[in-house]
């Protein structure tokens, strides 16, 4: 996955969401449509074009005191609504490390 | 151990209350993130994929047992109960909150941690050999002229903004275990035919996007004069540096786009003016030094004690002792190495109550003192032969005495895409399998030393291009792909593995790996043969035959 963090031009292949951390926990989350965030991706605002997600991006990003470095991800979105991360590295942030926890096995 | 003195705990303490107070200027938005990320930064606090990270430096890789169990602490109260030993004397904590980091950057100070040193341009933790002070055969113990250089270098404004980060490593034997030669500046402690004590300084090491081997800039700098020779290396890379562009402004870059005969001029030229000002050390100075670290009051003891002969007789016990036993410079001690690789774990980490109950061992057989790798195991450095059975069973009840020191599952392995945020691939998950693989013991001792390293980007972090066999993630079309590459290696020959054919899978890796072991134990003359060596003699073409033939 390359690093997202280096967004320069805004191009989106298909539905995406904003995400970033969240300032004082680090926790990943989400920016809703009600302009916050949550921690809960079903929540995200979807866009779909550049200039929404652009719009989205832009506000995150005003946003400074609730969350840190927001970049726009991709999602796929089922027939029934349902959000998914669109690649490994937004699935991994979702769901966790892929390697068992506690750190022991 | 090393006593630190009263200017460095009174700046430490400092340093806390100062970030508590930026801390809580960033959360009510005084401070924006533009603000406040070099101040994080300054102390050690990355933004990783799920969290912040939190970055400990352990300098030259000696803590006490206090310090351990702080760090046990730390893991409990502020993180989720583990810590992650790195390849520069380093641990990591994963999940730390932000607003809590004051708090532990307290509980750390109190037993003389900081996290100063552990980012950006600036000269980071010199680090050494784990065994510093007992490996036998060494010149003298190089955490001397660690701290020297530490003490001279921590904030110094000239070593603060430079055009990267800096990175120091010392040796004093023969075998290199701190990996000079991949590092900006490499310090090997030696004699010259005068018996006077000085070092070869090498310059222009390093791994990443163009890994470099360090080369040798000056055989012989006397010890009195090494502040003031890295000071003229520093002045000519900080006047040539590049600042413009980030993975051309290591001093690797310039000593390669200069040469290292021109490079090694100007550094001369601008040697020759600074050699006999105040930089010159004087003998006090080094004293004193070397009186703060102490040393245990060694007992007399045999070599081949009882207790060692009659444990003898168990397999295991033998298993683990011909692997993470090595001989001490005092005669009926041995040096520990605490494999932190248990087969199907992280590399390197450790949990909370390891680190607790390791610093009870220590304080128990080892006097009090525990040390720090860049394979990311543990050691401790001071253990009667006598009481090794007794270490052995107790390290054994908590997952600690797995027989791989050195072996196809001492791997290396880098945070990957489960942990940071600049990751194409992951790496932990790739080491796992392979430890699993080659979980056979008597399988994993048919091969002999055979180091794996693994990246999950070009960064390097995972060491692999000096990996024997080195494994690097990429991203192709959405997908994890790894590059293969064998013959590389860290110590005193140092070397860049070379690549052996186009990426695999994330499924593949751990089948080419056997497959290239495979082919390894077909082509070696004889079982003493190392893998190295069998790269050496044969090049990388058989290996790259027995891998993509059927592929
Ligand atoms: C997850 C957080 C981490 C981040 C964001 C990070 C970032 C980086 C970056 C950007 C570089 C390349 C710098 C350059 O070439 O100028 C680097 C180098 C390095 N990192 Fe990390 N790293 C992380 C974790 C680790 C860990 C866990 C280890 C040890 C296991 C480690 C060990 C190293 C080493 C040894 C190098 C030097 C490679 C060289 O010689 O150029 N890092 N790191
Ligand atoms: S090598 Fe890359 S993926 Fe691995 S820790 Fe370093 S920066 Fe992250």
């Amino acid at each position: 996955m390359t690093s997202p963090l280096e967004q320069k031009k805004i191009k989106i292949a298909g539905p995406s969401i904003v995400t970033a951390n969240r300032t004082w926990d680090g926790i990943v989350v989400y920016r809703t449509a009600a302009k916050s965030w949550s921690a809960d991706l079903s929540e995200a605002a979807i866009v779909r074009n550049s200039d929404e997600a652009k719009a989205l991006l832009a506000e995150s990003v005003a946003d400074d005191v609730g969350a840190i470095g927001p970049y726009i991800a991709p999602v796929q979105v089922g027939a029934d609504g349902k959000i998914e991360p669109g690649n490994l590295r937004e699935q991994i942030r979702r769901t966790g490390v892929t390697i068992g926890q506690p750190a022991q096995v | 151990m090393y006593a630190y003195d009263e200017i460095d705990r009174t700046l430490v303490n400092e340093r806390v209350s100062e970030f508590r107070d930026q801390v809580k200027r960033r959360l009510s938005g005084e401070l924006t993130e533009d603000e406040f990320k070099i101040l994080r930064l300054q102390n050690g606090v990355y933004l990783q994929l799920h969290a912040y990270m939190f970055r400990v430096a352990i300098p030259y890789g000696t803590l006490a047992t206090n310090q351990l169990r702080a760090l046990a602490h730390v893991a409990r109260k502020y993180d989720r109960g583990y810590g992650h030993f790195t390849t520069r004397q380093n641990i990591q904590f994963n999940w730390i909150k932000l607003a809590e980091l004051p708090d532990a950057l307290e509980d750390l100070a109190k037993v003389g941690i900081h996290a100063m040193q552990t980012s950006g341009n600036n000269m980071r933790n010199v680090t050494s050999d784990q065994w510093a002070g007992v490996a036998p055969g060494e010149i003298e113990d190089p955490r001397i002229w660690s701290e020297l250089i530490r003490q001279h270098t921590t904030l110094h404004p000239e070593f603060s903004f430079l055009p990267r980060k800096f990175k120091i490593a010392i040796t004093a034997s023969d075998h290199d275990r701190a990996a000079i030669k991949i590092h900006d500046i490499g310090l090997r402690l030696i004699k010259n035919e005068k018996g006077e004590t000085g070092f070869e300084v090498l310059v222009g090491g390093g791994l990443g996007r163009t890994p470099f081997i360090a080369k040798t800039i000056k055989h012989f700098v006397h010890g009195r004069d090494i502040l003031s020779y890295i000071e003229a290396i520093l002045r000519v890379y900080n006047q040539y540096g590049r600042r413009d562009n980030i993975y051309k402004a290591r001093i690797k870059i310039l000593v390669h786009e200069l040469g290292i005969e021109k490079f090694s001029r100007e550094v001369e030229e601008e040697w020759q003016h600074i050699r006999n000002s105040s930089l010159q050390i004087d003998d006090e100075v080094i004293e004193d030094i070397r009186s703060r670290f102490t040393y245990p009051a060694y007992e007399k003891l045999p070599h081949m004690p009882d207790e060692l002969r009659q444990a003898a007789a168990d397999p295991d016990f033998e298993a683990w002792r011909k692997n993470s036993v090595a001989p001490h410079k005092v005669q009926g001690y041995s040096i520990v190495t605490i494999s932190l690789k248990p087969i199907g774990a992280p590399p390197g980490d450790a949990t909370a109550e390891q680190m607790d109950a390791l610093a009870d061992l220590a304080d128990k057989y080892s006097f009090g003192e525990i040390r720090v790798g860049h394979e990311q195991n543990l050691a401790l450095p001071h253990v009667a032969k006598r009481d090794l059975p007794a270490l052995w069973k107790a390290l054994d009840k908590l997952g600690l005495a797995t027989p791989n020191v050195n072996l196809i599952t001492d791997i290396i392995a880098c945070p990957g895409l489960d942990y940071c945020s600049l990751a194409n691939a992951r790496s932990i998950p790739i080491a796992q399998e392979l430890t699993r693989r080659f979980a056979n013991h008597e399988l994993a001792n048919l091969i002999g030393r055979l180091h794996i390293n693994i990246s999950g980007c070009i960064n390097a972090c995972g060491h692999h291009h000096v990996g024997h066999i080195g494994i690097l993630g990429v991203e192709k079309n959405g997908e994890e792909v790894y590059q293969i590459t064998i013959g590389g290696r860290a110590d005193e020959n140092a070397a860049l593995g070379t690549l052996i054919g186009p990426g695999v899978k994330f499924d593949e890796v751990a089948d080419v790996i056997e497959d290239v072991v495979e082919a390894y134990l077909a082509l070696r003359e004889r079982p003493e043969e190392l893998f190295m060596d069998t790269v050496k003699r044969l090049g990388v073409e058989p290996f790259k035959e027995r891998v993509y033939a059927t592929r």
